[in-house]
């Protein structure tokens, strides 16, 4: 039973992993930019649903559905100021531009709610559901976190698959000219894809500190970093590759944290995705292209 | 490097080399006059040996990113394996060298030799990938060795050295002395790292980097970043040249730590995070790409500049990202760049293209 437990409770942290994750691999495939600045679009969502839910007593959903209008349009914003004068640019510059919005964003949370951690109002209840008399315990909060994930899940495979922007979008990643010449207006969706992207993270910051309650302008950073390690993991710029990428590399360090040592989960984590890069090197569902001479 | 090699060279590479050379000597001699006489405050006179380890940093990261066109995102983790091998060995030569420098410089080749051995074992696996998997490779490294090294025991006693993970099991006999504490990292450092040491180390960096630049194996590097393919196809040893310059850049990022290190009484891995990969990194691409003396300056301006930027307390690192965003848009801006064109020495005649 304890193994169950361990299991779901990576499985919820694979879920937060994977829903952030997802944010990247849609940016990358669409962009080509590694977005360092995802993680802390997420400390922002969980800043904004925490002032919302505890200082103006909003309830809950209406919390997160700020959040996450709040961050899609931070998302776009900071596309559009920082990210798209760099289109033509080296990758290396836009890379640091995104690592300078990622400082200024962490900076301006520190001057605006100060260093101080807060304590985050779990938005789901702290209750949990007991099954097997009592041996296997499942928080709302876990619950919620996986059944959100895959709704995420079903929702994105629907959008990208459907509909018009979906198609646009699933066209820019393959190959951005040829999209412009089809009449796909590529800054938009873009812009689109950050949006999105950016929403979601609200939602995933939202769930990260309901389950772990401790708010800082840093507690982007680490989940960020895993996350895209997760995207890698799975094939970035794949969004099924997010999603096993990233409930692997949550029970994995769940695992890891019991099992081995709570110290070095970190760096088995690292470990498992720097083997499974040299097994496969476009990652378990990425594909790998052919170099063209 | 012999005259008759710098004649050799091209011509404006040459004058590149001895410009950088020759700005470093200055910038050096001028401030070892301003800090001997006072005229420096204490806060600046703190910095310069950091300066210069970031400068070394920069350099040889630089070799990697910019020449041989590799992007690493955990070249802290080659500064915190130097920084710990270093502090050790000369803690170890404490009683048997009591001259100062030349311990220091005994401890940075103890750091560079670790420092590379690292940078081999870590290279036959990372570059076997190419581009961003590459450097998530590295940047999982960073992440690794610094786990590793927050949970690594080393003491020392009459029976030799012991070494522990996870917890202090090293059972040390009486009189023996614990170095590295794991998360506690290493206290009670002599500080004995110097300005001249700095800058000793800051020359020795450029001159192993420009050499390596302008010699067959430099050509190489270049020729894999220009186009990898093409290079193989005349015969170039792809994995052989890349771990050249990965090795090279790995062990004077250990050199660096140890001078780093051996600036404070304590250090901890911690302070060798991704962030700090990051900052070397924001030197290298602001300096641009392959151009040393623009990551001597770059490393040098954005150490200086959060510490200038203290009169506006709380905004400073807002303005200072606030400035790098700016710089990265400038940079790329074509306006922008044709402006500043004008007074680069050493920029493409804008002539010749207008003549095409």
């Amino acid at each position: 039973m304890t193994l169950l437990n361990f299991f779901i409770s990576g499985i919820s942290l694979g879920s937060i992993y994977a829903i952030i994750a997802l944010g990247y691999t849609m940016v990358y495939g669409i962009a080509k930019m590694l977005n360092f600045a995802h993680g802390d679009v997420i400390m922002v969502g969980a800043y904004v649903c925490f002032y919302a839910v505890s200082r103006y007593d909003l309830p809950p959903v209406a919390g997160v559905a700020l959040a996450m209008f709040v961050c899609t349009l931070l998302g776009i914003i900071v596309e559009k100021l920082a990210y798209k004068p760099l289109r033509q640019a080296p990758s290396l510059a836009v890379l640091i531009t995104a690592i300078g919005v990622s400082y200024f964003l962490q900076n301006t949370a520190l001057l605006l709610w100060s260093s101080n951690p807060k304590v985050f109002p779990s938005v789901v209840g702290r209750g949990a559901i007991k099954l097997f008399d009592g041996q296997l315990s499942l928080s709302h909060v876990t619950v919620v976190t996986i059944v959100t994930c895959v709704v995420i899940m079903i929702c994105l495979t629907w959008f990208t698959g459907n509909t018009r922007m979906g198609k646009a979008m699933r066209a820019c990643s393959e190959d951005k000219g040829a999209a412009q010449l089809m009449g796909i207006n590529v800054n938009a969706t873009i812009s689109m894809t950050f949006a999105i992207g950016s929403g979601l993270a609200a939602v995933a910051g939202v769930l990260l500190c309901s389950a772990y309650p401790t708010l800082m302008p840093t507690t982007g950073s680490l989940p960020g970093i895993k996350a895209f390690t997760a995207a890698v993991f799975g094939g970035i710029g794949s969004i099924p590759g997010a999603l096993l990428g990233g409930l692997l590399l949550g029970v994995i360090e769940i695992f890891a944290k019991a099992y081995i040592s709570s110290q070095l989960s970190d760096a088995v984590v690292f470990a498992v995705l720097i083997v499974v890069l040299l097994v496969k090197p476009a990652g378990l569902l990425g594909v790998q292209m052919p170099e063209k001479v | 490097m012999t005259m008759k090699r710098l004649i050799n060279l091209k011509r404006v590479e040459a004058r590149r080399i001895f410009t950088t050379y020759a700005l470093v000597t200055a910038a050096f001699v001028i401030l070892q006059i301003m800090s001997s006489t006072k005229i420096l405050s204490s806060s600046m006179r703190g910095m310069l040996v950091p300066i210069c380890a970031y400068m070394v940093m920069a350099v040889s990261l630089n070799l990697v990113v910019g020449v041989l066109g590799e992007l690493s995102l955990g070249h802290a983790g080659f500064m915190s394996i130097g920084a710990f091998s270093g502090v050790a060995a000369a803690f170890l030569l404490q009683n048997i060298l009591p001259f100062a420098p030349l311990r220091l410089a005994l401890a940075m080749i103890v750091a560079a030799a670790f420092a590379a051995l690292a940078g081999f074992l870590i290279g036959i696996p990372v570059l076997r990938l190419k581009g961003d998997y590459l450097a998530i490779v590295t940047l999982a490294f960073g992440e690794i060795i610094k786990s590793l090294l927050n949970n690594f025991y080393l003491g020392v006693d009459s029976g030799g050295l012991h070494f522990s993970m996870l917890a202090d099991n090293t059972r040390l006999l009486a009189g023996g002395k614990l170095i590295i504490r794991g998360p506690m990292g290493i206290s009670g450092i002599q500080k004995i790292s110097t300005f001249p040491m700095g800058f000793a180390l800051t020359i020795i960096a450029l001159a192993v980097v420009f050499n390596l630049v302008n010699s067959r194996a430099g050509r190489a590097f270049m020729a894999i970043r220009d186009d990898r393919i093409a290079a193989e196809s005349i015969g170039i040893d792809i994995t052989r040249y890349k771990m050249m310059a990965f090795v090279t850049s790995a062990a004077l990022a250990g050199a660096a730590g140890c001078l780093f290190a051996m600036n404070y009484s304590t250090i901890v891995a911690n302070k060798f995070d991704f962030n700090t990969s990051i900052l070397v990194l924001v030197f290298v691409v602001l300096g641009g790409q392959g151009n040393m003396l623009g990551s001597i300056i770059a490393a040098a301006a954005l150490t200086i500049l959060p510490e200038k930027l203290r009169q506006f307390a709380d905004y400073r690192m807002l303005l200072y990202a606030v400035l790098l965003i700016a710089a990265m848009l400038g940079a790329n801006n074509s306006t922008v760049r044709r402006f500043f064109d004008r007074f680069n020495p050493f920029s493409q005649r804008p002539e010749e293209e207008e003549g095409d």
